[in-house]
């Protein structure tokens, strides 16, 4: 039997919503508030999904210990408290949240081998959430 | 097509155990969750049913129906039980939040005539959640 189980991981970041490809105008009238140059942060929920079979021996999809270590390790290490900017998968990308579930996607689905990563789906806000699948990799 | 989920919530106890295992490896394995005396958890239950919509009635599903079966096939069956002791299916199969997906599943398959049953989600705490949609 196949299941799909979600974990919710929380992190807080800032970031600054900029593109070198447009000016300052277009860059104010794209991004809005979120193009403040000294940047603003969120507490991001990130949800990961994986599937598979549920094992006999275990009852389980895959051992939540090993997912929350991964994701610890790979993901809240690497975001938490930081400038989002500031990071290599975001020199040439915006921060967007769409941006940053793509890049965690690609984080999880090269590293995390213990069960089928399904979709990241990211809150910004209580008002807003964004989601992955690896569709258009 | 259209989708309709119900909400319901059920307090259940726990424990993980697989007696095919050593008492280190199912320590290893399940952690705190292999504790003998158990633990408990408030689930939340999403059942979805999917359909078109009755044109005499504008529903997808009787709503008193759906309720009435994920009352009498699982909250009377699971609400304020240890899962493991008084639960059929977990007599010989661990009561993982995957595996209570999958008998949950079973349990209103069979009992919902019109609607087509979509997906079982059960939340075991509001950061762990399992989808089952009835694959092999």
């Amino acid at each position: 039997m196949k299941a799909h189980l979600t974990r919710r991981y929380m992190f807080s970041a800032s970031h600054r919503l900029h593109s070198d490809r447009m000016s300052a105008e277009e860059n104010r009238a794209t991004y809005g508030k979120c193009n403040n140059p000294y940047g603003h942060g969120h507490n991001y929920m990130v949800e990961v999904t994986v599937s598979g079979p549920v094992h006999n021996h275990t009852g389980m999809v895959c051992n939540l210990v090993d997912l929350d270590g991964f994701v610890h390790t790979h993901i809240l290490q690497r975001y938490d408290h930081q400038n989002l900017n500031l990071l290599s998968e975001f020199a040439r990308e915006v921060p967007t949240t769409e941006n940053l579930s793509i890049a965690i996607y690609e984080i999880v689905k090269r590293g995390f081998h213990k069960a089928h990563l399904e979709k990241i789906r990211i809150e910004e806000t209580m008002m807003n959430s964004f989601e992955y699948t690896g569709e258009g990799r | 097509m259209i989708y309709l989920t119900r909400k319901a919530e059920f307090s259940a106890s726990h424990f993980y155990h697989n007696p095919e295992f050593t008492p280190e490896e199912n320590q290893r394995v399940f952690g705190r969750c292999n504790n003998p005396n158990g633990h408990g958890h408030n689930y939340t239950l999403e059942v979805t049913v999917k359909g078109a919509v009755d044109p005499k009635s504008g529903f997808v599903v009787d709503l008193k129906q759906l309720k009435d079966v994920m009352s009498r096939e699982v909250l009377d069956a699971l609400d304020h039980r240890f899962l493991n002791k008084e639960v059929p299916e977990f007599f010989a199969m661990i009561p993982t939040t995957e595996n209570l997906a999958i008998a949950i599943w079973q349990r209103l398959a069979p009992k919902l005539n019109a609607a087509l049953l979509h997906r079982v989600r059960v939340y075991e705490t509001p950061d762990l959640f399992v989808d089952f949609y009835g694959e092999a």
